[in-house]
C-alpha cells in the first residue's frame, strides 16, 4: 500500500487514488489533421519503463484532484 | 497427571490449572500454556500427522510457527482446518485430530466476530525476544508512538524458550504497557509487509480461549499499520538437513526440544542423539541431560567442534554423522558413522534412541525483510542467508534476523536499532537497561545440506514431501533456478513457505549444479508469511456491509407492495411487481401492456444526474457529446451520445437546457460516477481554461416516469397548472410547475416509445408523488418492462447492448453524430480504417422463427451446417406483450444489409433459426410518442 503525496491533502493511502496512467499524453490540437497511424500513437501507445515514470493520479476518495508524479516502477518509490 | 514426559518442575506452564482435550479420539490432559504439540509430548505422542503425498508417520519437528509437520484439523469447538499443533494454544474441551494433507473447512457459518483496525507509529518493532525488546525499550524511552507486536501469547522470544532473563522480560514488558504511547500486541503475527512502511498483522484475540471466547470480543483483528519506522526482530529458525528417514517421529530441531523442556516442562524423550553442524546444540543437550534424558551421542559434522562440549556420559563423535534411523511410526535407534570426504567409512555405531536431535545451523527469518523489497544475501560465515542491508525502506534488522546469534549481540543490537529508529522519526532516545549476558566463546558451524543416504527418503520439504531425489530430478531436467525448482518440485510451496527448508532446498540445488549458493539466492519472499484466515481478512465487511446498498425514496414503498429487485451498480432497482400467483413472465407481460396501452409508472430516480453550469458549459458538453449541444434552447432536451477518444460509445443520456450557462444530464444509472469523473478529467487536465463546473444531483432529484397513452390525462389532473396540450408541451422539452402539490420538473422525454413524462421532484417529495399517482391506481412497472419497451423500440442500452467495441454508427446512431463540429471526443476515430468498416457489428432485430426466448449471450452462425462462422451475439432477448411474440436485438457483422436473412442461434441443445430484423420493432414510425 503506497503513500502517495496528494499536493492538496498531502500522503494518503494508495486505495484512495484512481490510476491514470502515462502522464503528459496531451490531446492533439487538431485530431484531424493527423494521419491514422498518429492518431493510433495517441490512443494506443503508451511508455512501460523499467524505472521512472510520469504517470497521473486522481484523488478520487478525498479531493478529487488530478496531478502527477514521477514512480520508480522497480521500487514503487515516487521520486518526483 | 499431565503427562509421563512432565518434569517435576520448571516451565511457564500454570501446573495448578490442569486442561482435558481430545486428540485423534483419546483424552489427554494438559497444562494452561501448554500449545497442543507441547500437550501432546507431555503424553508421549509424538505421531501426530502422516504426509501429504507419501502418507509417511510425522511428529512434532519444531516448537513455533516453522513447524512443517504436526498439522492438525480443529473439530470443536468451532472447525478451523490445517493448523500447525505447535501454534495451537492448549484450552479445556479442544478438540483436534491429525491431518494428511488438507483439512475441511467448517460446513456451518462462523458465529464468530471478526474486526480491523489502521493504526498509525513512530516505530514499530516486529518481534518481542531480546532484539524487538530492547529496541521496544530504547525507543519508547525517547516518547516515540511505538507499536511492539509479536505472535507469541507473552513477550520473550527465545529468552522463553531458553527460560532465562524472565525478569527482565518482564520488567520491559510492564514498562511498554505502561508507557501512554505504546501500544505492545501479543498473539500478533505481522503476515505482510508492503510499500512505505504498511505493515498487516493479524491479532489472535479469542482463539486460546475456546468454547470460553466471549462472543463480545472480535475473535481476529488484522491491524493494518503504518509506520514511519520499522525495526525487524523476527529471529532465526532452525534448519535441519537431508538425510535417509530423516522426518520419522522423534527427529526433532534440537532447539525444539529445549523450548519443550524449558518452556513447557516437557521431555520429548528419554534418550536422544544429537546430530548438530553447529555450538546450539550442545546447550541443548546439556540441559536435556540435566533434566534426566540419556544424551546416547553427540554427532558433530565439524572435525573440531571446538568450543562445543557434549554432557557428562554422552560420547561426542567429532565427523561423525547420521547414517540410518530405525523405526517408523517413533524412532527406536539411530546408526552414525564416520564421515569423510562426503561418503561413510568405518565401522557403524547403532544406538538405542528415542529422540534424534538436529541442527543444521539457523535462518535468519528474512521473510518481511523480502516482502519490504530487501534482498537477502549470503553469508558464508553463518552458512546462511540474511538481510543484506540494502532495502529502500525506513527499516532496520536487529538480532538474529540480522545473523547475530549471541544474547548479548541480540540485546546491543536492538538497542542500537531502537534509537536509530527513534533518531529518523526525530526523538530522542535514553540509555538502555540490558540484562548482564554472558559472550561466549562461538566456533564457526559448518554449512551442510545432505547426508549421503537413499535419496528417496531423504527429505527436503517435510510439509510438501519433496526429497533430495525430487530436486536431483528437477536440476536433470535443466532447471538452473531456484525459482524454478520451487515450482517444478513444490518446495516451499506448503503453507510452512518452507521456513525451515528454503535454505535447504538452495543449498542442495546449489550443491548439484556446482555453483555458490549464494549465485542462486533464494525464492521469492511474499505475504502472507503466516496463514491468515479469509474471514480475518474479511473482517465486518460482509454480508450487508460487503457493499454499501443504495436504495430511492421509494424503496420501502416498492418492498412494501411486493417487488423483485435488480442490482444496478449498487443500486436496488425494482425488477417487477408480481400480483398473487404471478410469475416473472406474466407480470412482466401485464406491466408491459399497462404501460402500452393504459397508463404506468416506474421509479427513475436511479438515473445519474450531473448538473453542468458555467459560462463555458455549452462549449464543453459539445466538446463531450456526440452531437451538438450548444444549439440546444433553454427550455428544450436533447438526446445526447459521448464516445471515448477511440470512437467507442461510453454513455448516452438526455440535456437538458436550464438556462444560457446551465446544463442537467443524465447518464446511465451504473454510470453516474464514471461520467462524473470523465468530465472532471477532461475539465482538470486538458481544458483548464474552461468556466465549467460539475455537480452530482443524482440523489437531489427523485424521477418518475409516467408511461402511456393516458398519462396525459393523468399528468394534467395532477398538474392543473401546466398546459399538456400536444402543442402545448411539445416532445424533448420541459416545465417547471407543481405535480401534486409538489414543486416538480416535468420533462416530455420517452424511453418507450409512448406519449410519455419524466416528473422530478425532490427527493424528499418523492414519496408524496408517487402515492398520488398510485392512488389513481396507476400500474407500477420495474426494470424488466422497461428494458421490453426500450428494446421492442430498439434503443440500446449501454453497457448491455455494448461492450467497449461499439461505435454510434454500429448502434444505428449516426444520426446523433455531429457533422458541423470541428471536434469532439471520438470524431477523428471515425474515420479510422478500422472504424469505418462497412462490415463491423451492427445492432439489428431477431426475430426466433420457432418463438423461442434466446438466451442473451448466444452465439449467431451463418449457416446450419459446418464450417460454423460466427457473425454475432444476441445482446438483449424478451418477450413482447405488443408483438405476442419473443425478439431479441444482437450484434451482427453487417446486420443491417442482412435484413430478412436467417442466421443461427447457438442453444445449448442445437442450432435455431432466426430472422434478421431492423432494430425498432414496434411503431417503427414513431406516431405514438405524442399520443
Amino acid at each position: 500500500m503506497m503513500l502517495i503525496p496528494c499536493p492538496w491533502c498531502g500522503p494518503r493511502d494508495e486505495s484512495e487514488f484512481h490510476y491514470g496512467g502515462q502522464a503528459g499524453v496531451a490531446y492533439p490540437d487538431d485530431p484531424g489533421a493527423l494521419t491514422d497511424a498518429e492518431w493510433a500513437r495517441y490512443l494506443f501507445f503508451r511508455d512501460n519503463p523499467k524505472g521512472p515514470f510520469r504517470e497521473r493520479w486522481s484523488h478520487t476518495a478525498g479531493c478529487r484532484r488530478w496531478f502527477s508524479l514521477v514512480r520508480d516502477t522497480v521500487t514503487n518509490e515516487i521520486v518526483a | 497427571m499431565s503427562g509421563a514426559f512432565r518434569t517435576a518442575r520448571g516451565g511457564l506452564v500454570d501446573r495448578d490449572r490442569p486442561l482435558r482435550f481430545r486428540f485423534d479420539g483419546v483424552e489427554y490432559e494438559g497444562l494452561q500454556g501448554d500449545t497442543l504439540a507441547s500437550a501432546l509430548l507431555a503424553n508421549g505422542v509424538h505421531h501426530v500427522a502422516s504426509s501429504i503425498r507419501l502418507g509417511r508417520p510425522r511428529g512434532v519437528f519444531a516448537a513455533g510457527v516453522e513447524e512443517p509437520n504436526a498439522l492438525v484439523q480443529i473439530e470443536e469447538p468451532f472447525p478451523e482446518p490445517m493448523l500447525p499443533a505447535t501454534t495451537v494454544e492448549l484450552y479445556d474441551g479442544l478438540v483436534a485430530r491429525g491431518l494428511r494433507g488438507r483439512g475441511r473447512l467448517a460446513d456451518r457459518p462462523d458465529p464468530a466476530r471478526y474486526d480491523a483496525t489502521h493504526a498509525h507509529c513512530d516505530v514499530l518493532v516486529v518481534g518481542a525476544g531480546p532484539a524487538g525488546l530492547a529496541a521496544a525499550a530504547v525507543a519508547a524511552s525517547s516518547g516515540a508512538r511505538v507499536i511492539v507486536v509479536d505472535d507469541q501469547p507473552r513477550p520473550g522470544g527465545s529468552l522463553l524458550g531458553a527460560a532465562e532473563h524472565l525478569d527482565w522480560v518482564a520488567s520491559v514488558a510492564g514498562g511498554l504497557r505502561a508507557a501512554p504511547e505504546v501500544r505492545l500486541l501479543t498473539r500478533t503475527t505481522a503476515f505482510g509487509y508492503y510499500d512505505d512502511n504498511h505493515v498487516v498483522a493479524v491479532e489472535r484475540r479469542t482463539n486460546h480461549l475456546g468454547a470460553q471466547a466471549p462472543a463480545h470480543r472480535s475473535r481476529e483483528r488484522v491491524w493494518r499499520i503504518r509506520a514511519r519506522h520499522v525495526v525487524l526482530a523476527t529471529g532465526a529458525h532452525e534448519r535441519s538437513l537431508a538425510f535417509a528417514d530423516n522426518d520419522r517421529p522423534g527427529v526433532m530441531l534440537a532447539g525444539a526440544a529445549q523450548t519443550y523442556l524449558r518452556r513447557y516442562g516437557v521431555r520429548p524423550g528419554r534418550r536422544a542423539v544429537v546430530l548438530t553442524t553447529n555450538d546450539s546444540a550442545y546447550a541443548v543437550a546439556r540441559d536435556l541431560h540435566a533434566a534426566g534424558v540419556e544424551i546416547a551421542a553427540v554427532a558433530d559434522l565439524r572435525d573440531s567442534p571446538g568450543a562445543g562440549r557434549a554432557p557428562h556420559g554422552a560420547e561426542l563423535l567429532p565427523g561423525w554423522a547420521v547414517a540410518g534411523v530405525t523405526g517408523a511410526d517413533r524412532i527406536s535407534a539411530v546408526t552414525l558413522r564416520r564421515l569423510a570426504g562426503g561418503a561413510f567409512t568405518g565401522p557403524e555405531l547403532r544406538l538405542d534412541a528415542d529422540l534424534l536431535l538436529v541442527s543444521g545451523g539457523w535462518n535468519p527469518v528474512g521473510a518481511l525483510y523480502g516482502q519490504a523489497g530487501g534482498r537477502l544475501a549470503y553469508d558464508d560465515g553463518l552458512g546462511a542467508f540474511r538481510p543484506d542491508g540494502g532495502c529502500r525502506q525506513a527499516l532496520e534488522v536487529a538480532g538474529s534476523v540480522a545473523g547475530t546469534y549471541t544474547l548479548k549481540g541480540c540485546l546491543a543490537e536492538g538497542a542500537a536499532a531502537g534509537a536509530r529508529a527513534a533518531e529518523a522519526t526525530g526523538f530522542r532516545p535514553g540509555e538502555p537497561d540490558l540484562p548482564e549476558t554472558a559472550d561466549p566463546e562461538v566456533t564457526p558451524g559448518v554449512a551442510v545440506w545432505t547426508l549421503p543416504g537413499d535419496p528417496a527418503t531423504s527429505l527436503v520439504d517435510l510439509q510438501r514431501d519433496v526429497t533430495v531425489a525430487d530436486i536431483a530430478r528437477a536440476t536433470g531436467t535443466g532447471m538452473r533456478s531456484a525459482e524454478h525448482v520451487k515450482r517444478y518440485t513444490t518446495a516451499g510451496t506448503a503453507h510452512d513457505q518452507g521456513r525451515t527448508s528454503g535454505t535447504l532446498t538452495s543449498g542442495i540445488v546449489a550443491e548439484m549444479l556446482g555453483v555458490n549458493v549464494g549465485d542462486l539466492g533464494t525464492t521469492t519472499f511474499r505475504p502472507p508469511y503466516a496463514p491468515v484466515s479469509f474471514a480475518a481478512l474479511a473482517g465486518r465487511d460482509r454480508g450487508m456491509r460487503f457493499d454499501p446498498v443504495r436504495v430511492t425514496a421509494l424503496h420501502a414503498w416498492h418492498v412494501a407492495a411486493g417487488a423483485l429487485f435488480e442490482n444496478v451498480g449498487q443500486w436496488k432497482r425494482p425488477w417487477y411487481y408480481p400480483r398473487d400467483g404471478e410469475d416473472m413472465a406474466a407480470a412482466v407481460l401485464r406491466e408491459c401492456r399497462a404501460a402500452r396501452e393504459g397508463v404506468a409508472m416506474m421509479d427513475a430516480s436511479t438515473l445519474g444526474k450531473i448538473d453542468v453550469r458555467g459560462a463555458d458549459a455549452a462549449v464543453f458538453l459539445d466538446r463531450l457529446y456526440t452531437n451538438m449541444i450548444s444549439t440546444l434552447k433553454p427550455g428544450a432536451i436533447r438526446y445526447g451520445v459521448m464516445c471515448r477518444p477511440d470512437g467507442m460509445v461510453l454513455d448516452d443520456g438526455t440535456v437538458i437546457r436550464l438556462a444560457e450557462d446551465r446544463f442537467l444530464v443524465t447518464t446511465t444509472t451504473g454510470n453516474a460516477a464514471v461520467i462524473l469523473d470523465w468530465m472532471e478529467e477532461w475539465l482538470q487536465t486538458e481544458w483548464p481554461q474552461l468556466r465549467v463546473y460539475c455537480t452530482s444531483v443524482t440523489e437531489q432529484w427523485a424521477t418518475v416516469a409516467l408511461v402511456g397513452p393516458e398519462s396525459r390525462e393523468v399528468l394534467a389532473s395532477l398538474a392543473p397548472g401546466l398546459d399538456v396540450s400536444r402543442d402545448g408541451f411539445g416532445f424533448m422539452t420541459w416545465r417547471d410547475t407543481t405535480v401534486a402539490g409538489l414543486d416538480a420538473r416535468v420533462c416530455r422525454i420517452s424511453f418507450s416509445g409512448e406519449l410519455a413524462y419524466e416528473i422530478n421532484v425532490s427527493w424528499w417529495d418523492a414519496l408524496a408523488l408517487w402515492e398520488a399517482l398510485a392512488e389513481r391506481g396507476i400500474t407500477p412497472y420495474g426494470t424488466q418492462t422497461m428494458h421490453v419497451l426500450r428494446a421492442e423500440k430498439g434503443y440500446p442500452i449501454i453497457g448491455q447492448d455494448t461492450d467497449g467495441t461499439v461505435t454510434p454508427h454500429d448502434l444505428g446512431l449516426g444520426w446523433a453524430v455531429s457533422r458541423t463540429k470541428a471536434d469532439f471526443i471520438g470524431k477523428r476515430s471515425f474515420t479510422r480504417t478500422d472504424t469505418a468498416r462497412t462490415d463491423r457489428k451492427q445492432l439489428v432485430g431477431l426475430l426466433p422463427d420457432g418463438g423461442e426466448l434466446l438466451p442473451e449471450g448466444a452465439h449467431l452462425v451463418a449457416a446450419a451446417e459446418p464450417p460454423l462462422t460466427a457473425l454475432g451475439h444476441v445482446t438483449s432477448s424478451y418477450h413482447s406483450a405488443a408483438l405476442g411474440r419473443t425478439f431479441a436485438l444482437a450484434l451482427i457483422e453487417g446486420g443491417r444489409d442482412l435484413v430478412g436473412r436467417t442466421v443461427w442461434a447457438t442453444l445449448d441443445d442445437g442450432l435455431a433459426p432466426v430472422t434478421i430484423t431492423g432494430a425498432v420493432l414496434y411503431d417503427p414510425e414513431g406516431a405514438r410518442r405524442d399520443g
